[in-house]
């Protein structure tokens, strides 16, 4: 499967979170609007960070949030929230985070042509800084569409 | 040569280790067999010559053969290949 596709109601821009916690569960509300997740996706995919520490932090400034496939997960899907303050994950390296993408997959073994595409957008070093800096939900959706 | 790149869920972010793991081996010439999982299913990593992952998961994989690489940044190719060529060259 390619990436998901990232329809309006999935990306908010410019939002505010008071913590890490804050930022997965909008990243989370996008995946509910967008009919991929029900709410309780945004609690597993905290739940994965309390577990294991925030390892999903994985490029300067960015998060992906995830969790398994389960039943929280309606179809597949991803989320994109950009803050206007950046959060702290406590990541030695990588924080503090202004954008966090959600990611949903139906069946994990389908994930891997998602994973390889959101790759091709992030191996471009600039996509995270034009990301943080979009003023629009189709800057957006450029962005992660490889096309800007 | 096994890899295996190893995070919490298996899906996301070991994903994305095992994309740019293999662009990174391919580019370097080396013929190796990258696999994704998670911490529940660690035996898979028994037989691997390197597992790649991130800092927080170190202490979980325990003792093991393997050369244990720790990657910040997933996306930098740069520094998958500075760190694979040192596990490997």
């Amino acid at each position: 499967m390619p990436l998901p596709e990232l329809p309006d109601e999935a990306v908010e821009i410019a939002a505010t979170a008071d913590d890490w916690r804050g930022a997965v569960r909008l990243a989370g509300d996008g995946l509910v609007r967008s009919g991929a997740a029900t709410p309780a996706y945004a609690d597993e995919m905290i739940r994965m960070i309390e577990e294991h520490g925030p390892y999903v932090v994985i490029a300067p400034g960015l998060a992906l949030a995830h969790a398994r496939p389960g039943p929280e997960v309606l179809g597949d899907g991803l989320g994109v929230v950009t803050l206007a303050e950046p959060v702290n994950f406590g990541h030695p390296h990588n924080d503090p985070v202004s954008v966090v993408l959600a990611l949903a997959i139906k069946t994990a073994d389908a994930h891997l042509a998602a994973v390889a595409d959101l790759a091709n957008v992030f191996n471009d070093s600039n996509a995270i800084q034009a990301l943080a800096a979009a003023t629009s939900v189709a800057e957006v959706q450029a962005i992660m569409g490889g096309s800007a | 040569m096994k890899i295996v790149a190893i995070c919490g869920a298996g899906i996301g972010s070991s994903g994305i280790l095992k994309v740019n793991a293999e662009r990174v081996l391919k580019k370097l010439d080396i013929e190796a067999e990258v696999t994704a999982v998670h911490l529940d299913s660690l035996e898979m990593a028994n037989d691997a010559q390197v597992i790649l992952t991130s800092a927080e998961f170190v202490d979980r994989i325990g003792k093991t053969f393997a050369d244990v690489i720790v990657i910040e940044n997933f996306f930098d190719t740069n520094e998958l290949t500075t760190k694979l060529e040192a596990s490997l060259g």
